[in-house]
């Protein structure tokens, strides 16, 4: 019987929804299912988790000090003394730094970048997603369990199962001396407009293409008009014109919206792991090689200056 | 202040790469450049040992080839490079890459160890958190500023919704995002002297390490096919096939 735990952070909205999509799919390895809580372990946090298949929390509470050595230290002890089969890591900042440690301190290969895990007969296979996600690759582990799976959000749907409240056990976090150092001594939260880029239905997203960090008005004035959220390349994340937070792809967020819009996008692989699975896709390129026309379920050659002014136009009117 | 620097050479990202078909393995060309992305971590140092007059040392793992990639970071200022090279390490997974760099590292002795947040080619991303760990020292990744100010490491640390400040004593280890800061341009001057800078060639038994890599490509298959549709040239009516779409997908 396959024992699995889900890693889950706090965030500002609770567990980490990454988290809650991992316990989702862990329920199908049948078996025992766990969550390793790192965040406050209030009822309706705790609740969450159990409600999405966790039958078991292991529960931390971080202090001021980035929480992920420690926390990496105190998750290598509980798998000692435990023996889970699999571990469960969102690709979260938290996720990838708690994952990366324990790998080191128990000497465990991590697969990282899974956009599916399979589960057959204690063997598990991870997939991920190369080119642009045009190619996939299995891959399996060759060491003894805990098997360290780091996934990419949004590669499964969170349900929750109607699980009821689970058992707590509360792990403190071990010292873990100079390793343990690191302090978190401020935190800046961007105020960010409209819908959450990861939850919104639309999203409309600007690249190079809008010349100038002033172009991205008309992307944010037709966000406006169709309730959106915006998102951006990382193209015009680095040049300044735009907030990291909105850069969708490989080192950014992975999005799903019924409708993506891309303007001036031209397409990079590691843009289109982060959007191509949305449900329709909407590009405006003045190049008509633009690879972003591949994965387009409409493209548009023109100007984005000439089309979307007149878009914004056309919708004002309904 | 010494400062290593993790760097790796991959193949020209702009021409496609091949995998071998039996290892699995990326086939590597004796033309390999310096991975865009750590441009920023050796911009990072070369700033930071500026400002304490310290020192930079690039350490790689892989097959060195013809030396062009670690020859661009030289020239950009780092003072030496370590590369550990031989047959035994290829394909290897992050963790053994971790074993090998620490153990080189440590070799050297440093204050500070500067890392990318992920590799243009691996992007596992994870390398820098187990290379913090074997070298027990803190780790302060997804660094979008960094700062040095007499023993203390801050950064300012990406989230989800914003950032944090972090800080740590050093020994460290510092993980950069592109776009820390603007790397520079190799000068000619630079160029010239990057020919006759230390670069040691290691192998994993002069480290006195074992590796193993615990993982294994099964398969590669082709992703099933996402049709595209339509493909239009603007005639000043595009925006209301646009209007149309919009409307069938029930979104407006
Ligand atoms: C390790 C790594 C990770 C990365 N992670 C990410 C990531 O997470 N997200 C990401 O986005 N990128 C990422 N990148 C960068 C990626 O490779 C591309 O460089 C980037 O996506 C390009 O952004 P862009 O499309 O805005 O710019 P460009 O590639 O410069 O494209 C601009 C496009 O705009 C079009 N255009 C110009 N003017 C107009 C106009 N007036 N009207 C209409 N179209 C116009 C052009 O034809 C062109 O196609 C990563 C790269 C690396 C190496
Ligand atoms: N073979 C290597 N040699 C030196 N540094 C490496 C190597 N592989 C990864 N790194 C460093 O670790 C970072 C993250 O890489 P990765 O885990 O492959 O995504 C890179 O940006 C490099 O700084």
């Amino acid at each position: 019987m396959a024992k699995t735990w889900v890693f889950v952070e706090e965030t500002e909205e609770g567990p980490a929804t990454v988290g809650l999509e991992l316990l989702t799919k862990a329920r199908g390895f049948g078996g025992e299912l766990a969550a390793v809580f790192l965040g406050n372990g209030s009822e309706e946090n705790l609740a969450a988790l159990g409600a999405h298949g966790a039958s078991k929390v292991f529960h931390m509470t971080p202090s001021d000090a980035l929480p992920t050595a420690a926390a990496a230290a105190a998750l290598a002890d509980l798998a000692g003394s435990h023996s889970p089969d699999l571990i469960l890591f969102g690709l979260t900042y938290t996720g990838r730094d708690v994952a990366g440690r324990l790998s080191a301190r128990i000497g465990k290969t991590i697969l990282s970048n899974a956009t599916d895990i399979a589960m057959e007969g204690g063997m598990v296979t991870v997939t991920n997603e190369i080119l642009g996600g045009m190619t996939l690759v299995d891959a399996i582990f060759e060491n003894d369990p805990p098997y360290l799976v780091i996934a990419r959000p949004k590669s499964f749907p969170a349900e929750p199962s109607g699980g009821g409240a689970p058992e707590i056990e509360t792990v403190s976090l071990p010292d873990v001396g100079h390793a343990g150092s690191a302090i978190v001594t401020a935190s800046h939260t961007e105020h960010l407009e409209g819908p959450k880029l990861e939850d919104a239905a639309i999203v409309v997203a600007a690249g190079r293409g809008i010349g100038t960090e002033e172009g991205f008005a008309v992307i944010e004035e037709l966000a406006s008009k169709l309730g959106a959220a915006t998102a951006a390349t990382r193209a015009i994340v680095d040049a300044g014109w735009v907030a990291y937070s909105k850069q969708v792809g490989q080192t950014g967020k992975t999005v799903k919206p019924d409708v993506y819009i891309a303007a001036g996008v031209s397409g990079a692989m590691q843009h289109l792991v982060g959007m191509k699975d949305s449900k329709v896709i909407i590009a405006i390129n003045k190049d008509e090689e633009a690879p972003i026309f591949g994965v387009s379920d409409l493209g548009v050659v023109g100007d984005l200056h000439k089309v979307l002014p007149k878009l914004i136009e056309a919708l004002g009117n309904r | 202040m010494r400062v290593a620097v993790c760097v790796k050479q991959i193949p020209d990202p702009a021409s496609p790469y091949d995998l071998d078909p039996d290892t699995h393995f990326v086939v590597r060309p004796t033309d390999q450049v310096l991975d865009d992305t750590d441009r920023y971590g050796v911009e990072m140092g070369l700033q930071l040992a500026e400002q304490t007059e310290g020192t930079v040392t690039l350490v790689s793992m892989g097959p060195s080839g013809n030396l062009q990639g670690i020859r661009q970071a030289l020239a950009m200022g780092a003072d030496k490079a370590v590369i550990i090279d031989d047959g035994t390490l290829q394909g290897s997974d992050s963790l053994a890459t971790a074993g090998i760099l620490a153990a080189a590292i440590q070799r050297e002795g440093f204050d500070l160890v500067i890392a990318g947040t992920e590799s243009t080619d691996g992007y596992a991303g994870i390398l820098p958190q187990q290379l913090a760990e074997f070298l027990g020292v803190p780790a302060l990744t997804f660094a979008k500023k960094v700062s040095v100010e007499g023993d203390t490491v801050r950064i300012e640390r990406q989230t989800q919704t914003g950032y944090d400040e972090v800080e740590a004593p050093v020994p460290a280890l510092v993980s950069v995002t592109a776009g820390v800061v603007e790397p520079r341009y190799p000068t000619f001057k630079g160029i010239m002297q990057a020919k006759s800078k230390p670069v040691e060639t290691l192998t994993a038994g002069d480290l006195g390490v074992e590796v193993t890599t615990k993982q294994k490509i099964i398969a590669i298959r082709p992703a099933p096919e996402r049709a595209s549709g339509e493909l239009i040239e603007d005639d000043g009516e595009a925006h209301l096939k646009i209007v149309a779409l919009l409307e069938q997908a029930k979104v407006i």
